[in-house]
């Protein structure tokens, strides 16, 4: 018999098969006849005037069929676009750039190289303009305007919390403390950039686009939305999000160059594909982070904290087109309390428009909460360091209580479970915390140096109950659709979108475990907005809290039905029947039963009179909380006083993501997270100089880790479940990356302590750290 | 803009074509010869999505041209099954979770693939050095390094009976 492999179990992926053969569908590998190449001219400049764009060459150039540029774009008014935050975008300007390597004009080749001949043949005049960089430099009076359609380069002011009462507590307190805190912007870079396919059938009017989108729904209504007035409805548009290579937010937002495609389908009647090279991937697409954040925190001398005041500058770019829930501009920065129990706090923050690509999306994250997360415990290290208390024993007294939950936070998130001592001690057991102390202290006493960094972080997932949550308008609910077959098979569809997290296997698995149908032999769909249900897609670690909540529900709603028709073929009353593993049973009569695969013959068979036939149901899953994982992670390192490298000795992880569906792949998210975690800390970061040229186009600048950087990493868990959630889990791709840098952070710190060293920003580079050593009396000198 | 007539072996079965000088083998596999398994990840050969065995020697296809490649054999992911059965390398990712997205997965098992060639018995050193050449951004690096283990210790097995 096939195992039922439900909950708990290390199924290994079904999508594998696929993959390891060289037989994944992503958007580069879709070829459709008579398909049209488009490649983008894009600005030398992060500002100027346009005065001309020369398109004679290279519509002479041998392939070339046309050039598409921002007036022509202006005629059918799709020249610009909504960003998810209720910003505008440029889709292709039509006077002035203000970014290097914006979008200036499309090419359509009949291949690749030609499309690239023509945007290299493709001449622009342009007048450069004065350029703003920093956000700081933005915001003085008089600054250069980046927005002509706005007033100044404040794009807006958010606030959250009691500011009177925090004010109060900072004046009552015995200690404060204050540092400013910049957390650099980085890319992603998921292994496959962005493309797409766009499709223009003029008999019928449709639109089929596929597109690496994570949230395939909210594309079509968006297209829908900006397209109406041109007669391309929503019913008459079909998004397909296939293979993803990684997305990890990067594939959230809609770039120009999917509108530019569809504009030169419609246009060339023929289907056009759009594929980023790296560089244009790195250098125009939304970035994450670039939050300048002042951190102060204000409690007692005997290590009670008591309040906390954040102010933040969070630069934009040329546009805000983050994807944060409507209602929440800095996302959901406020959980920045932590995992600590704080009588009051103020946080503010302000949007700033700068001449660098558009952006503010997460990097791996659930809308902010890295930033959050990242400022909270740099800063409870400090304190900590500043009255001479252990980190470990600082954190252990300011947790909020277990007994506490649900637990509302000083700025009103109602936390929904959590054991913060429990999975701090198991880390400090696992890298045997107190010994490493002696032996920091044993070294140190020999001049070497050596740091332990905690971090016990607090992540906030699962957007969202309808209540808060919205994009542009859209409630954030879950969905799933299922339907059983006659020989008990089953096909199940979501509105969520894998980019890697293995939903193939897992929502299987969800299923299984509520109907007993072998997980084997449930098929799992998603991102064909023709067939799934409506749904907002994955990011912010929402797959599991909201969509495996939704597949839950709605297989309790098939075992609902099941139970009827299991009671009429069991000649028995519904009452008497209970359920165990995969069927019904007479309650007493254990051999009176009837499995779930006899029960979905029977819908199309054999189903009660007067009981509609078939055997499925959809549900749109409302959850009524987010959802709270937490850990605590620690990290040892030796520091080279010669050359500032930072080798990292060791790297515990305690995740508690609550009920695990698959350990090995939450093994797997938990990896990859902690990767990403470590690769801003120590290497990654997209600057520019004071003209907007962006440094780091490619990777031999833009530095993703490789196999030999990446530390190995030291799994622990502890399982505390989502008392919501109807299988009691917290999602867990994430968790990684917004816990892991403060613990790098604070390792390297603490290494440097005794010199006066309070604070390092990322990425913490052998020079960075070998500066700061030097300042502080701390290299080798020859 | 110059055109050539090519001859390339690929997982052993012959193809040839007409390709302009500047065409690259990457997309000779890709576009004309339709083997998508080969991805493409970087401009710059950093990544290693592109790699494939170049006469036994794994390269970043993306940095190779098609016209280099005339007469030679080469090996991409689609030649890995052999006899419809995944090889040790392939078994190795799939028991071991060494993928994800599964975007770097074919470039990562070719490095692989030379990679147990040259060392049957690498030290979790070599391994991580052997596909340094190879970015992966979901898996974090060391599953993967544990199915070249497994893959090493199944080939081994396989040598001895």
């Amino acid at each position: 018999m096939t195992e039922i492999q439900g909950l708990g179990h290390s199924r290994k992926r079904v999508e594998d098969a696929r993959f390891l053969r060289g037989q994944g569908n992503y958007i580069d590998d879709l070829k459709l006849p008579g398909m049209l190449h488009l490649d983008i001219v894009r600005s030398p400049y992060a500002h100027a005037k346009i005065k001309a764009i020369h398109t004679e060459k290279a519509l002479a150039t041998p392939g070339v069929l046309a050039v598409i540029d921002g007036p022509t774009l202006q005629k059918y008014n799709v020249h610009n676009m909504p960003t998810f935050m209720g910003d505008t975008q440029m889709v292709l300007p039509v006077d002035t750039v203000k970014y290097q390597y914006q979008e200036v004009a499309g090419v359509l080749g009949t291949d690749r190289y030609t499309a690239a001949d023509g945007v290299a043949a493709v001449e622009v005049d342009y007048e450069p303009l004065p350029v703003v960089v920093d956000p700081f430099k933005a915001l003085e009076p008089g600054s250069q305007k980046v927005r002509d359609d706005k007033e100044s380069n404040h794009i807006w002011h958010w606030e959250w919390g009691d500011k009177e009462k925090t004010e109060q507590d900072f004046a009552n307190a015995e200690i404060t403390v204050k540092e400013n805190i910049y957390i650099p912007r980085i890319h992603v870079s998921s292994m496959e950039t962005c493309g797409c396919v766009a499709k223009w059938d003029a008999t019928n009017g449709h639109l089929t686009l596929w597109m690496t989108t994570q949230a395939p729904h909210i594309i079509r209504t968006v297209v829908a939305l900006i397209t109406g007035h041109l007669g391309l409805s929503e019913e008459k548009i079909r998004v397909i999000s296939p293979d993803l290579g990684g997305g990890f937010g990067g594939k959230v937002p809609a770039y120009p160059g999917y509108v530019i495609a569809v504009a030169a389908s419609i246009v060339t009647g023929a289907p056009v594909k759009w594929i980023e090279t790296r560089t244009e991937n790195l250098a125009a697409d939304s970035f994450g982070r670039d939050y300048h954040i002042t951190a102060e925190l204000a409690g007692m001398k005997d290590g009670t904290l008591t309040s906390l005041r954040f102010k933040t500058i969070a630069d934009h770019g040329y546009a805000d087109n983050a994807a944060n829930p409507s209602k929440f501009p800095a996302g959901m920065f406020h959980i920045c309390t932590g995992s600590y129990d704080f009588k009051s706090a103020f946080v503010e923050v302000d949007g700033v428009y700068t001449n660098k690509p558009p952006g503010g999306v997460a990097y791996r994250c659930s809308f902010r909460v890295t930033e959050a997360v990242h400022a909270i415990e740099q800063m409870a290290d400090v304190y900590a360091q500043k009255i001479g208390m252990d980190p470990a024993e600082f954190r252990m007294k300011n947790f909020i209580k277990p007994e506490a939950f649900p637990y509302t936070s000083a700025l009103g998130w109602e936390y929904d479970s959590g054991d913060y001592p429990a999975a701090l001690r198991k880390a400090m057991d696992m890298v045997g915390y107190e010994t490493l102390r002696k032996e920091q202290v044993e070294k140190r006493a020999r001049g070497e140096f050596m740091g332990i960094g905690i971090s016990s972080f607090t992540e906030i997932v699962g957007a969202g109950p309808s209540k808060h949550f919205d994009i542009i308008g859209l409630k954030m609910f879950g969905s799933c659709e299922i339907r059983i077959h006659p020989t008990g098979k089953a096909i199940a569809r979501f509105g969520t979108k894998s980019q890697g997290q293995g939903h193939e296997t897992t929502y299987a698995q969800v299923i299984a475990e509520e109907l007993g149908i072998p997980a084997d032999h449930i098929k799992i769909e998603e991102g064909d907005t023709d067939t799934a249900p409506y749904g907002l897609g994955t990011y912010a670690s929402r797959s599991t809290p909201v969509d495996a909540a939704s597949a839950a529900v709605t297989a309790r709603k098939i075992r609902e039905k099941a139970k009827k028709i299991a009671a009429h073929l069991l000649e028995a009353n519904e009452d008497d029947l209970e359920w165990k593993t995969d069927r019904f049973f007479v309650k007493g009569s254990p051999d009176q039963n009837k499995t779930i695969q006899e029960i979905a013959f029977a819908a199309y068979t054999n189903h009660p009179q007067g009981m509609e036939g078939g055997l499925e149901s959809v549900s749109y899953y409302d959850p009524p909380n987010l959802t709270y994982p937490f850990g605590s992670y620690i990290c040892v390192v030796d520091i080279d006083r010669g050359t500032g490298k930072v080798a990292i000795r060791r790297f515990v992880a305690v995740d508690d993501c609550g009920v695990r569906i698959n350990p090995m792949i939450v093994d797997g998210q938990i990896h990859g997270g902690l990767a990403m975690g470590f690769a801003p800390a120590m290497m990654e970061e997209i600057s520019y100089d004071e003209n907007g040229n962006i440094h780091g186009t490619n990777f031999m600048d833009y530095l993703l880790p490789t196999a030999v950087e990446t530390p190995n990493w030291e799994l622990g868990e502890t399982v505390t479940p989502s008392p919501h959630h109807p299988i009691g889990a917290k999602g867990i791709g994430e968790s990684a990356t917004v816990g892991a840098p403060a613990a790098f952070v604070n390792a390297v710190v603490d290494a440097l302590a005794h010199l006066g060293v309070t604070t390092i920003d990322i990425p913490m580079t052998p020079r960075k750290v070998w500066e700061l050593m030097h300042k502080h009396g701390g290299t080798l000198e020859e | 803009m110059s055109t050539h007539h090519i001859q390339v072996t690929i997982n052993e079965k012959v193809h040839e074509a007409d390709v302009e000088a500047r065409l690259l083998l990457v997309y000779l596999l890709r576009e004309n010869l339709n083997l998508t398994g080969t991805h493409i990840g970087c401009d710059t050969t950093s990544c290693g999505a592109c790699t494939i065995l170049l006469n036994g020697t794994p390269v970043k296809s993306c940095a190779v041209f098609a016209v280099q490649a005339d007469g030679a054999e080469i090996r991409t992911v689609e030649g890995l099954v052999q006899d419809g059965k995944l090889s040790a390398i392939q078994e190795g990712f799939h028991e071991k979770h060494g993928l994800q997205c599964g975007y770097c997965t074919p470039g990562m098992m070719m490095t692989t693939t030379a990679l147990l060639a040259e060392n049957p018995h690498p030290t979790e050193d070599e391994i991580r050095h052997g596909i340094s050449g190879n970015l992966c951004r979901c898996t974090g690096y060391m599953n993967i390094v544990k199915a070249v283990q497994y893959a090493a210790d199944k080939m081994a097995e396989k040598v001895e009976a």
